[in-house]
């Protein structure tokens, strides 16, 4: 009766490429943003490792360079801090699995572990009030590791001088695989590493500044600083 | 330098992404891989019915009949028209004034006027109206729309049949415009007007302008490709013979209009639409309101579509079990689908922050370290750009269907409500509904007209 039951299935096929069409200019405009980012974290990545490779030269110059000069040009931890939150966001939106996003992390631990290591040579050497916490935790199945991420920015806000270096306990790199052994942390998950003392599970804010007495004194010692300065601005004005 | 072309080619970051689609999809089964490949399903099927009826309207356009102010049929056929009322007081006479306004010979056109049982005093006010020659009025127990239109059937022989809810009102040339059609084509068994907003006045009733524009442009477009599956209430016009043939108006779960036009398609009936047959309807000026129409509809749909899934996915019924009613369901599920994502991704939200109070107290909850524009944390997954596209998509058919109810194409504010009306209310009939309709609780029409109390 009726002809328009004719299917058109010329127009159902034009459809579906006209639609299908869209859609990969979608996928291929994500996957093509992702790969800019990915570049850009490398960039991130190849600054930091040559800023580490020009302090460890500097280092091995120590003998003919003043300590100031050498600690105030070493990697700062706000660059890898801000390299650490483009790599967790990263994981989050490019994929966990990402073959690419995992080479950056394990790069990214390589830099934390060589940072680490010359901070602590230079803390040892000009005497730098740095206090140093290895956080090792895992992305999966650990409630008790986002609460402790919390608790480690938290600190590193309220103690500048603290540096946090954080190790996906699952990550296959040897580097990590060779601390995780050499500090024996086991798989009871968030561990963190204080003076070199393991400590398995969660630790509150007020545990880790009870474990780390020099935080408090640090502060106390930045505030004095800070007065001291204050009252000499005053007296020069006066 | 070739292997740094094939990097960068669009192919190789194509290959990537679908990999890592892949990876995700496969490797890591997680809660977040699920809604994202239902989330890329979604898109791809509502972009799909989007491009469908664009296509359809850049290859017709050219074949959208414009009828003249004044149109003259070569004959005038016999046509009656129902108009079913309960609890219709306020605008009853309105709507017989609009229908006693329409340019047509008035020896050609019958009213019945039915009261379903009204509470208030619609019944005092359409007996006025009886004058035994060509305006009749009707009174009996309230047993449903359905069984009011069928009284006016069982008296009727004219040749062309329509009905008129009650809260309508018609544009004088709109019978006249919708008798073309069937003056043009002989196989055309009923039309359908084009349903506009009678003075919107809240922002409710302004976001619902929009979605009726939206609706004129997808029904003409239906129409073009035989895939209409509802005659609205509001004055759609049916040859007699196909109550003749087909059997008189169901209960159809309240939901009459569907379901005739469900068994039309079914027989294979053609049904058009006429976008120049302007009729204004009295839309809902509350959210309860709004909310009950809503339920009562998305609930018909679900329930005819059970009683009519012999149609789906079946080549012969052509585009009605091939598109229209496969895209209700996409519609259906897909607004849950969206609320129950933003519900999930809220949820995750509050309960991230909880743990944050908990862990650290309330010091660092708000603290932005110093807002730094960095475009890196731009979301830029792929449902974002198809989610853009979606909404390209859904901007332009506003813009037709505007182009066709009122002849100029102009976005106005009632986007806006529209949007932020149906986002925010319409997961929530529709969840009602879907889950309604498995325990089979019905809405009713009376239910949406209850009496003012005095």
């Amino acid at each position: 009766m009726n002809n328009n039951k004719k299917n058109n299935w010329q127009r159902y096929i034009v459809v579906f490429l006209i639609t299908s069409a869209i859609f990969l200019t979608g996928l291929w405009f994500s996957g093509f943003l992702d790969q800019r980012r990915i570049k850009q974290l490398q960039n991130i990545e190849n600054t930091i490792s040559l800023d580490l490779q020009s302090s460890e030269i500097q280092f091995s110059l120590l003998e003919e360079l003043s300590c100031e000069d050498i600690s105030s040009s070493t990697v700062l931890s706000s660059e890898l801090n801000s390299l650490a939150e483009k790599l967790s966001y990263s994981e989050s939106n490019i994929g966990i699995e990402n073959e690419e996003v995992i080479s950056l992390k394990k790069y990214y631990s390589l830099l934390q572990i060589k940072d680490y290591l010359l901070m602590k040579k230079i803390t040892e050497r000009c005497g730098e009030e740095s206090t140093f916490i290895l956080y090792f935790y895992k992305n999966t199945e650990c409630q008790d590791c986002t609460k402790q991420g919390y608790v480690l920015t938290s600190l590193r806000e309220k103690y500048p001088k603290l540096r946090v270096y954080s190790f996906d306990y699952n990550l296959d790199l040897s580097a990590i695989k060779a601390m995780i052994a050499i500090y024996k942390v086991e798989d009871n998950l968030p561990a963190l590493v204080i003076n070199g003392e393991v400590h398995n599970g969660f630790k509150t804010i007020e545990e880790i500044e009870e474990m780390v007495p020099e935080l408090k004194e640090s502060l106390k010692i930045e505030e004095d600083q800070t007065e001291g300065e204050i009252e000499d601005t005053k007296e020069a004005k006066n | 330098m070739l292997g740094y072309n094939f990097n960068h080619s669009i192919l190789f970051c194509l290959y990537k992404t679908l990999k890592n689609i892949a990876n995700n999809a496969i490797i890591t089964i997680t809660m977040d891989s699920v809604i994202s490949i239902l989330f890329y399903v979604f898109s791809f099927l509502a972009i799909y019915i989007q491009v469908f009826f664009l296509v359809t309207y850049i290859e017709k356009r050219k074949t959208i009949i414009k009828n003249p102010d004044k149109l003259k049929l070569k004959f005038y056929p016999t046509v009656t028209v129902a108009v079913p009322c309960y609890n219709e007081e306020g605008t009853i006479t309105k709507t017989v004034n609009s229908l006693l306004n329409l340019d047509y010979p008035k020896s050609k056109l019958r009213l019945f006027l039915i009261d379903d049982g009204s509470k208030d005093n619609t019944w005092n006010i359409i007996k006025e109206f009886h004058n035994g020659k060509n305006i009749f009025a009707f009174t009996k127990e309230n047993g449903g729309k359905h069984t009011a239109l069928n009284l006016a059937l069982e008296r009727t022989d004219s040749e062309f049949f329509g009905c008129l809810d009650s809260d309508s009102l018609v544009h004088p040339q709109a019978l006249k415009r919708i008798l073309s059609y069937f003056e043009r084509d002989k196989e055309t068994m009923a039309v359908c007007p084009s349903i506009v907003v009678y003075e919107p006045k809240n922002f409710l009733q302004k976001a619902q302008t929009i979605e009726y524009h939206m609706s004129i442009y997808n029904k003409k477009m239906l129409g073009f490709v035989g895939g209409i599956h509802v005659t609205p209430g509001p004055f759609s016009i049916f040859r007699k013979k196909v109550f003749d043939e087909l059997g008189p108006y169901h209960k159809a779960h309240n939901t009459e209009d569907q379901e005739i036009a469900l068994r039309m398609q079914k027989n294979g009936y053609k049904i058009d639409h006429c976008p120049d047959a302007y009729v204004y309807t009295i839309t809902p000026n509350t959210v309860r309101k709004l909310y009950k129409q809503r339920l009562r509809w998305i609930y018909g749909f679900i329930k005819n579509l059970m009683d009519y899934k012999t149609l789906l996915f079946k080549k012969k019924y052509g585009t009605v079990g091939l598109l229209t009613l496969p895209s209700g369901i996409i519609g259906v599920l897909g607004v849950i689908f969206l609320f129950v994502n933003v519900i999930y991704n809220l949820s995750n939200f509050i309960y991230h922050k909880i743990i944050q109070i908990q862990t650290v107290g309330f010091e660092n909850l708000f603290s932005f370290n110093g807002f730094n524009f960095d475009w890196f944390f731009f979301n830029t997954k792929a449902v974002i750009f198809s989610s853009i596209f979606m909404y390209g998509l859904i901007l332009t058919s506003l813009l037709i269907g505007r182009k066709l109810a009122e002849n100029r194409a102009k976005f106005s504010m009632s986007v806006f409500y529209y949007l932020i009306v149906y986002s925010v209310i319409a997961p929530f009939w529709m969840l009602k509904a879907a889950l309604n309709s498995i325990v089979s609780k019905e809405s009713s029409w009376t239910g949406e007209r209850k009496v003012k109390s005095s």
